[in-house]
């Protein structure tokens, strides 16, 4: 691949899953029509799901998913040491996601319900920069393909990646799709963060912030609009911390 | 031959989610064989109480990235079961036209992604981009299609946004399109089973009890009456006594057990207890590839997949030729949450799946089970681990050609552990 008769660089990536589902890092091999161009713009060295190749000779690491267990921390601190970049990958990794939910409950209790008698170790579910530095978080539940493809583009052309500062609202009115807020449903694209191509609202669910809050989120006037259409605080509540993107900000 | 032969496989590669292999042989003698999952727990089960009908269906599409589809359905069917809520037809149409989406998008995945390259020797697909560029451009053409199913029925290709409880959020208008495409996909499922037929299928035969839906007048996706193939018949709402749970020391994920000491569940147990009811198109690719029923290979499984492809293909055709000739636009239903439960069973790609959730009067879950395909597996690939290693080691064979058909018969039952650690 070539740009202006310009090489870029290849740079040799490694992608590692934690506690979550594994569906962000199998949107990397989504979008079939560019996948493989995707994966020949790098050198894939270290993605466990896909290649039984397996070295740990990386520069970017891609984070998937919550860290759980004092195994993951261990794990995260010798791919920390290794890779020049090291980048969140979805909502799990960048904020906790939805693991983050179990941390209302009691633990102990939580594990009598699912095993009984028998103990399974488990930790209150963090983001990955609550244990290490991270140097590029992608939300998203899952992400979105297309925006890790820029993303990807700017680190082997070597240039810096700005997410855009509008929230997922923008994005849906460019689509020209009826306000959910107007159907009756309980929407957080005025206050998440933009970039997703606002596939929920469009979809017919409504906005559930898996991005996290956009820049200057003015979440004081959005939860007043919410009160105005009477929905419950319980209802709103669920859905701000549902991927916790929200989380110390309620 | 006495001899000494040690696997030690940490996080086995090219599967969903983490999990390890252990053989360990002295003098010809088995010491140990183990499959065994170590995923973290999430807790799932323990997330959903307290939470809103209208969350449910969203927050178990999270259990999995890659059957996200199934678990929504199966977490709806569940709510609207508690709540008497009967669908449309054309809602039940179009979902079983998603959950085909998702189950020709995971096959593929898993038979030419993952499945393939011990097959044609490499480490991964990637080197098959250069040394087999048509079977790869085919196999993504067939993958994308599944996924664009889902994209225009659920709104996305992962975690759906547009199947709600009552139905679905949207009538899509690009049908036509995606018909088009089904007829070419035909032609490349040809191509398929082609490569495939290449592929030399270890010889393991091992009895095994399987357990899926029983179709009634069609190959069962969504809902109905639980078979096994030793005579076991129960229905949707028995699941519990179809699966025995129990809790294994060395393992995050829980065991099942039926009329033996394991079952499995998947494409191989589908087609095993509904081969009759199978397009004959897909009854001619499973000739054509030596799949007859009933059959104990638990290797066949990949085969039973890509026969699942073909019936899936055809069904979606028949599918989307019926929503276009229906008048009714109605997908959504009036949804009243009422106090009771409901059992949502689903053909998930790797299994029968059941979601049961107990609702109070105000639409909140008060208590929710989930019983996931690879869980109802987990126990039956250990035992199949340890007939394999028995009967290969006495045969002589080398620590590394063992390794390799460990690793096969483990990929073969196509695990999604991440799902099995809910």
């Amino acid at each position: 691949m070539k740009y202006l008769g310009i090489k870029p660089k290849r740079p040799k990536i490694a992608v590692f899953d934690f506690t979550g589902c594994e569906g962000c890092e199998l949107q990397l091999v989504n979008k079939e029509e560019t996948v493989i161009d995707f994966l020949g713009s790098v050198d894939v060295i270290n993605f466990r799901e896909i290649s039984s190749t397996i070295s740990n000779d990386f520069e970017v690491a891609f984070i998937e998913g919550a860290i759980t267990r004092d195994d993951e921390i261990n794990r995260l601190n010798e791919i920390r040491e290794q890779a020049k970049v090291l980048i969140a990958l979805g909502s799990c990794a960048c904020f906790g996601g939805v693991n983050r939910l179990k941390n209302a409950y009691d633990f102990k209790k939580a594990n009598q319900e699912v095993y009984g008698k028998q103990h399974k170790e488990t930790l209150p579910a963090r983001a990955v920069k609550e244990i290490i530095a991270v140097d590029l978080q992608i939300p998203g539940c899952p992400v979105d393909k297309p925006e890790v493809e820029r993303i990807v583009q700017h680190l082997v052309w070597d240039v810096p990646y700005q997410f855009p500062a509008y929230p997922v609202c923008f994005e849906c009115k460019q689509q020209y799709t009826t306000c959910v807020f107007e159907l009756g449903q309980l929407c957080l694209g005025p206050v998440t963060q933009g970039g997703c191509r606002a596939p929920c609202p469009v979809g017919g669910s409504g906005c559930w912030g898996c991005r996290g809050p956009a820049a200057d989120p003015h979440l004081k006037e959005f939860l007043q609009i919410a009160d105005e259409r009477e929905f419950s605080r319980k209802e709103i509540n669920e859905r701000l911390s549902f991927y916790s993107g929200f989380e110390g900000m309620l | 031959m006495k001899t000494d032969l040690n696997v030690d496989v940490h996080h086995l590669t090219r599967i969903e989610g983490h999990g390890n292999i252990e053989v360990q042989i002295k003098d010809g003698k088995i010491q140990e064989a183990r499959w065994d999952v170590v995923e973290t727990p999430r807790y799932f089960e323990v997330m959903l109480k307290g939470k809103h009908f209208s969350s449910a269906g969203f927050l178990t599409a999270r259990i999995c990235g890659i059957c996200s589809f199934g678990h929504c359905l199966a977490s709806l069917r569940a709510t609207e079961q508690a709540f008497g809520i009967t669908i449309t037809d054309k809602a039940t149409k179009l979902r079983l036209l998603a959950k085909h989406g998702e189950t020709l998008q995971s096959h593929i995945l898993h038979l030419f992604f993952l499945a393939a390259p011990d097959f044609l020797e490499v480490p991964s697909a990637i080197p098959l981009i250069e040394s087999h560029p048509d079977a790869v451009a085919m196999a993504l053409r067939l993958k994308s299609l599944g996924n664009r199913i889902c994209e225009v029925v659920g709104g996305r290709a992962t975690h759906p946004v547009s199947l709600l409880v009552g139905g679905v959020a949207r009538s899509p208008d690009e049908l036509p399109g995606l018909r088009d495409e089904l007829e070419n996909a035909l032609v490349d499922l040809g191509a398929a089973t082609e490569l495939v037929r290449t592929f030399e299928i270890p010889d393991f035969h091992r009895e095994t009890e399987y357990v899926s839906l029983k179709g009634e007048d069609q190959y069962p996706f969504i809902g109905g009456r639980l078979v096994s193939s030793d005579g076991i018949e129960k229905a949707e709402q028995e699941y519990a006594a179809m699966t025995n749970e129990y809790v294994d020391q060395r393992n995050t994920s829980k065991w099942c057990k039926l009329s033996r000491e394991s079952f499995a569940v998947g494409a191989l147990a589908r087609f095993n207890n509904n081969y009759h009811l199978l397009h004959p198109q897909a009854l001619e690719t499973a000739s054509t590839l030596g799949l007859d029923p009933v059959c104990h290979n638990p290797f066949m499984n990949n085969i039973a997949q890509l026969v699942e492809c073909v019936h899936i293909v055809n069904d979606s055709i028949q599918l989307i030729d019926a929503l276009m000739e229906s008048d009714s636009e109605l997908t959504m239903v009036p949804v009243t949450p009422q106090a009771g439960e409901g059992v949502g069973a689903v053909e998930v790609p790797r299994g029968i799946l059941y979601h049961h959730y107990n609702y109070n009067k105000d639409g909140y879950i008060v208590k929710a089970n989930c019983v996931i395909p690879t869980t109802q597996n987990n126990a039956n690939i250990h035992h199949a681990l340890n007939d394999l290693v028995t009967k290969y080691a006495e045969e002589g064979m080398k620590s590394d050609r063992l390794e390799l058909l460990c690793s096969m018969l483990v990929r073969s039952y196509d695990p999604c552990i991440s799902c099995s650690v809910h």
